[in-house]
């Protein structure tokens, strides 16, 4: 089971992240988190929302390039160790993550990874019992939060 | 008269009677020698049928005015008759060609007889001459040989001068400066980039031009280059530096040429019939204004020119000179008619980068090129805007900007600074995309 992520592709010039993020107030989506490195003349500015279809068709409209991927959401429990154990066991397998980051939401974190071998990665989650978080456990999770 | 003898040192003039002739003199000759480029264009049969259609026969020329009677040619009639259909004479009358590299097309190839090269040697020697050069001077051509004009172009011209002539050919600059050192080499010739890169690696190996070298001139051309750009290359090398002109189409470099008052091109005009004409109307400007540079080729017997369309623009400055020459003065070249771009002497068309951005589906079609001048070097960025986002990872998107500016490479020989930017970034204007931003500050 994998959740739907919106990647959006931006320059470093400035007011290009507020551009994205104007659209997505604008339309009225509502973002459980976000994330952008720092990497030169271009980034890519990945977020979950509540409802992706809708952010995706949102952002298209508006002219951005824009993706939706298919990411894991590992739920692990605030505890130390937690997150070294779930990536360790994809990378046992020879599985490379290509990005993750996390958050915490209603007390449990999340760990958001997109691997290579998309197929072979769930096999190891599904294999070595990791919770994983659907859209909709995301967004009931972001609803209690608030 | 192609090989009069070279004449004394003291002399101002490497060919007095031609350079000095009044313009009446001038005038005479170039209706005389019109008339016989008529006469040998007559003989191939794409001039025939275009001279006959106007009605043109050498009696239609009575005054230097009636070239404008005569069609224009183009780059396009070369390509169309690419390789030798504009050839006025059998092939084995032809002992050179040169030829452009092609890149937007077919390629122009040039064909010269062998009074057609030492005619070409003639004007360079005479350019060489009036910015002071004598037999014993050593002249370094750091110019690209081969197909290119400005290397044979400046080796026999020397020669015919009767310097001793390195032909040092461009690149590996830590060998040209040890043999402008061990060779005594008093005068050199390159691209305005090119120099400025011999004075960096001049000024890293520790070698003072000024002290080191027995430098007396240089003759920079093939790329456009700011009045300010040669006062710097002035200062660093402690001589002075001509602006040099020339296209393969006329015979390649020698065609114009500064002489020791600095204050514009010398065009000769016993070779040439020198136009300015409005790019649009194609109606002749007056003098001062700016225009595109029309050329007729009236000493060639390979292939003369009638009334080519250089897309060079420029404006006429004078007709008379301090120097004593009465030959056409004209202002450097002001920019392009038409689309090209001269980057480090390359010639480049917008529609060779557009090509190769085609090939990649993840691209769109709206590019964006910038010049800029950057530390005295050209430099080139194409910008260009991603069609649909293919991937969200960083490095893939890395790997396709580097198969991007390699393709690029391959097909403009320059390494641009390639950027992908997102869809609707790039500056559309009246729907028509503007395609290339000239921020160099070579034309001023």
């Amino acid at each position: 089971m994998t959740i739907r992520q919106i990647s959006v592709f931006i320059d470093d010039k400035a007011g290009s992240l507020v551009r994205v993020l104007d659209v997505l107030k604008e339309e009225g989506h509502q973002i459980i988190t976000s994330t952008l490195t720092d990497s030169p003349e271009f980034a890519i500015y990945r977020v979950l929302c509540t409802d992706p279809d809708k952010a995706y068709e949102s952002l298209h409209k508006a002219g951005f390039n824009v993706m939706m991927p298919d990411v894991f959401a590992l739920v692990v429990d605030d505890e130390p160790g937690m997150a070294a154990r779930a990536i360790g066991v994809i990378a046992e397998e020879g599985i490379s993550v290509r990005y993750m980051y996390s958050f915490l939401l209603g007390g449990k974190g999340i760990l958001v990874l997109r691997t290579h071998q998309t197929n072979k990665a769930q096999e190891v989650i599904t294999l070595a019992k990791l919770k994983q978080a659907s859209e909709s456990e995301l967004k009931s999770l972001m609803e209690q939060s608030i | 008269m192609s090989k009069f003898p070279v004449p004394d040192d003291s002399c101002e003039y490497f060919d007095q009677e031609h350079e000095t002739m009044t313009r009446e003199q001038i005038e005479a000759l170039q209706v005389e020698r019109l008339r016989d480029t008529i006469k040998r264009c007559q003989k191939n049969p794409v001039y025939k049928k275009r001279l006959a259609e106007a009605d043109i026969t050498p009696e239609s020329i009575q005054t230097v005015a009636d070239v404008r009677k005569l069609p224009f040619t183009t780059k396009q009639d070369l390509r169309e008759n690419y390789p030798f259909g504009l050839a006025c004479v059998p092939l084995r009358d032809c002992v050179r060609l040169h030829s452009s590299s092609g890149t937007t097309g077919n390629p122009t190839v040039i064909l010269h007889t062998q009074n057609d090269l030492d005619e070409w040697a003639n004007q360079v020697a005479r350019n060489l001459w009036m910015i002071g050069l004598r037999p014993s001077d050593v002249f370094q051509n750091s110019s690209g040989y081969g197909m290119f004009t400005g290397g044979l172009g400046f080796q026999y011209g020397a020669e015919r001068l009767g310097m001793l002539t390195v032909p040092a050919a461009a690149g590996n600059s830590l060998r040209q400066i040890k043999f402008m050192k061990d060779f005594g080499t008093t005068a050199v010739h390159a691209v305005p980039s090119y120099v400025t890169r011999l004075y960096e690696v001049m000024q890293e190996t520790g070698v003072d031009p000024r002290k080191d070298l027995k430098l007396k001139a240089l003759a920079i051309g093939a790329e456009p280059h700011s009045e300010a750009q040669r006062q710097r290359i002035e200062q660093m090398l402690g001589v002075k530096a001509y602006n040099s002109f020339g296209m393969s189409e006329m015979c390649g470099p020698g065609v114009g040429f500064e002489c020791k008052e600095q204050n514009g091109l010398h065009f000769w005009e016993d070779y040439y019939i020198v136009e300015i004409v409005n790019p649009d109307t194609l109606e002749p400007v007056p003098d001062g204004e700016i225009g595109e540079l029309v050329l007729t080729s009236i000493c060639r017997e390979a292939m003369p020119l009638l009334r080519y369309r250089t897309r060079d623009l420029t404006r006429v400055l004078g007709r008379t000179c301090a120097c004593g020459r009465n030959h056409i003065r004209l202002d450097r070249m002001k920019g392009r008619s038409d689309d090209m771009m001269v980057l480090r002497g390359v010639n480049i068309f917008p529609i060779q980068i557009e090509k190769i951005l085609m090939n990649f589906k993840e691209l769109a079609s709206n590019y964006l090129i910038t010049l800029t001048t950057d530390d005295d070097n050209d430099n080139m960025t194409v910008e260009v805007e991603l069609e649909e986002l293919f991937t969200d990872d960083y490095g893939r998107l890395q790997e396709l900007k580097r198969e991007v500016t390699r393709q690029l490479k391959d097909e403009i020989l320059l390494t641009p600074i390639v950027k992908l930017v997102p869809k609707g970034t790039l500056p559309v204007s009246e729907g028509k995309a503007v395609r290339v931003v000239d921020k160099r500050k070579v034309y001023q």
